[in-house]
């Protein structure tokens, strides 16, 4: 009997755009981690399986891959905004999330210090924190700037990029992804300038590559996988393989382009320096 | 064979199990009818039908959010199930009738393999799409592709396999497997192109879902598959004088080649709708006309129904484990259908081993 009130309540809450949101479902990783550094982390309800920082989300529940949503299961939080990245969906799923009159905002996308600004900003404006959205997103924005300085001074490493290893074939990351938005920030080079998107590479094309460094995603239980690309043949011939140079980081903190990108850049930028010599 | 004894013999003799086969279909029709309930009270969202009925009765307001969750999310996502359950479950039924072959699943006459390269047409080159079509269509484009794809794969089948107004079963067959390889390698090199986010939704796309069931996709696809229920069981007695021969069939007096036509037809334009709007469901097609099987012997005309009743029940319990296991996530149905449709098989298969209808 209480839940038809919450709902009819909601509705009429939504009806009022003055009145800010307070039971937020965030549904994307980076979103999540920009709602957790404005300090409204209390006002989150759900998240999706890709927001996994800060640690406390992840107690929430989880309606699902963000790509694959249950429009029932986020109804069932009753939510009164919905802040999603982009590519959200399906698209069914959004639209009836719509028909339900809750607010679905897209948060844009992108892989460089701007984006980054604009996203905060996005996710600020949508919870109706403006001002703090203005000071993170500057705050952010100096500190990947004076990141990216720094790490510009450094020797320019060529990084490859694995997001999988697949039978012994590298999944590598060519221009317009997070993987080559990071390493160009962390004053590296793509050693993959071929092709756009995630594409495997044969094994030539891995040697021509050259790259000085292989970077992955670390995952849990995966602490042999550094020998084992290490070795595989396509590897072996390279650089990277003759000086043992493996960087792994986790997915979320180096891909996410969230609030934590300055210092993904730093941890980058030291361990490809390191990781070269 | 045992349905046409029957016909000239009279009373059934008692190794006839066709009567208990039609009792089953009531039991069969209470079952649809409790699942269906359960189906609308069940799910993430606290919505309970029987509140809002009252709601409604008493000409009280129902809150938008419950309004939402049970008539624009369960209800059509129930006649949903219950339609692709039906359609998959009949078309197996027909094809391995018509194949002789128990191993024969709505898939023979190309549509999945059709359908599935329609599918991945549609989500890694839909961006390629003037803007005006791809605007029309929306997110219906990957359906219709997906439709499109298996009809025409089908049709191009059955052409191949008729010569001289005889449509051969085993070309059909042969040329199925050869055609399924070509849309395989189209699809592969579709999936070579794909980005990472097309690649998740290629895959999930392969394990199957209800959860885009929306009042437009029923209506677009619900004809089709209403016309093959309906159609099926027509062809009962048809498919019965089949399992005699080809020879033997035309002998008592069935028109063998107008039964092929109408069944590849009609399971291609029922299966091409269901995997259209659902994506790959594995399993239904193949299990539940041998469980029929088994229980109830090989009379197609009792068969028939039954699978269409048993199949809509089946997918529409899978579909409430579907949304409620993980939730508020919720699985891909395909998942679910093959995890409890194996063993089950598997079980059945060994316990009355020997004992197969073929």
């Amino acid at each position: 009997m209480i839940r038809p009130l919450v709902a009819l309540t909601l509705a009429a809450l939504a009806a009022l755009p003055a009145q800010a949101a307070d039971r937020v479902v965030s549904l994307g990783g980076a979103v999540t981690e920009i709602v957790a550094a404005l300090g409204e982390a209390d006002r989150l309800v759900a998240r999706d399986t890709t927001s996994s920082w800060p640690e406390a989300v992840t107690a929430l529940p989880d309606v699902g891959y963000v790509r694959r949503l249950s429009a029932e299961g986020v109804l069932s939080v009753a939510p009164d905004l919905i802040l999603a990245e982009e590519g959200a969906g399906p698209p069914e799923a959004v639209d009836l999330l719509k028909s339900a009159a809750i607010p679905f905002v897209v948060v844009p996308d992108g892989y460089d210090r701007d984006a980054v600004a604009a996203k905060i900003e996005a996710v600020a404006g949508a919870l109706d924190v403006p001002e703090k959205g203005a000071a993170l997103a500057a705050e952010v924005g100096r500190a990947l700037d004076a990141a990216a300085a720094e790490a510009a001074e450094g020797p320019a490493r060529r990084v490859l990029f694995v997001l999988s290893v697949q039978g012994g074939r590298l999944l590598a990351s060519g221009r317009g992804t997070a993987a080559d938005g990071i390493i160009r920030l962390a004053g590296g080079v793509n050693a993959v300038d071929a092709f756009e998107g995630y594409k495997p590479l044969t094994d030539e094309a891995v040697a021509q590559a050259a790259p000085e460094v292989i970077l992955m995603m670390a995952r849990e239980g995966a602490e042999d996988l550094a020998a084992e690309v290490l070795a595989l043949p396509a590897v072996r011939t390279t650089p990277a393989a003759a000086s043992g140079a493996l960087v792994s980081m986790d997915g979320l903190y180096l891909l996410g382009f969230g609030p934590r990108t300055a210092q993904a850049v730093r941890d980058l930028s030291d361990a490809l320096d390191r990781a070269g010599s | 064979m045992v349905a046409l004894l029957h016909e000239v013999s009279g009373p059934a003799p008692h190794w006839d199990r066709t009567p208990r086969a039609w009792r089953l279909t009531v039991l069969l029709v209470l079952a649809l009818a409790v699942m269906s309930a359960a189906s609308l009270a069940v799910g993430a969202a606290g919505t309970s039908p029987w509140a809002v009925l009252a709601d409604i009765m008493a000409g009280r307001e129902v809150a938008l959010a419950d309004r939402v969750v049970l008539f624009e999310i369960r209800l059509p996502r129930l006649a949903m199930g219950a339609l692709v359950g039906a359609a998959l479950a009949v078309s197996g039924a027909v094809m391995q009738g018509l194949f002789r072959n128990p191993l024969a699943d709505p898939g023979l006459v190309g549509v999945s393999a059709g359908a599935g390269l329609g599918a991945i047409s549609a989500i890694v080159l839909g961006g390629l799409l003037p803007a005006g079509i791809a605007g029309a269509l929306g997110y219906h484009l990957v359906p219709v592709a997906a439709f499109a794809g298996g009809w025409a794969t089908t049709l191009v089948l059955y052409g191949i396999a008729t010569r001289r107004g005889q449509t051969s079963v085993a070309t059909m067959l042969l040329g199925g497997i050869a055609l399924g390889a070509l849309a395989g390698a189209l699809s592969g090199i579709l999936v070579y192109m794909a980005d990472d986010a097309q690649l998740r939704d290629l895959t999930f796309w392969g394990l199957g879902s209800l959860a885009g069931a929306t009042w437009t996709k029923l209506a677009a696809a619900a004809p089709l598959m209403i016309l093959a229920l309906v159609a099926a069981p027509m062809l009962g007695r048809g498919l019965n004088g089949l399992s005699l021969g080809e020879a033997a069939a035309a002998h008592v007096g069935i028109p063998v080649q107008r039964l092929k036509t109408v069944a590849i037809l009609t399971v291609a334009g029922a299966t091409g709708a269901a995997v259209a709007v659902s994506g790959g469901i594995g399993f239904v097609g193949i299990v539940v006309p041998h469980l029929l099987r088994l229980a109830t012997g090989p009379d197609h005309r009792p068969l028939l129904v039954n699978a269409a009743l048993l199949g809509a029940a089946l997918l529409i319990g899978a579909d409430m484990i579907a949304r409620s296991l993980i939730a508020p996530a919720e699985l891909p149905i395909g998942i679910v259908t093959a995890i409890l449709g194996g063993p089950v098989f598997l079980w059945i298969l060994l316990r009355r081993r020997g004992l197969l209808g073929f």
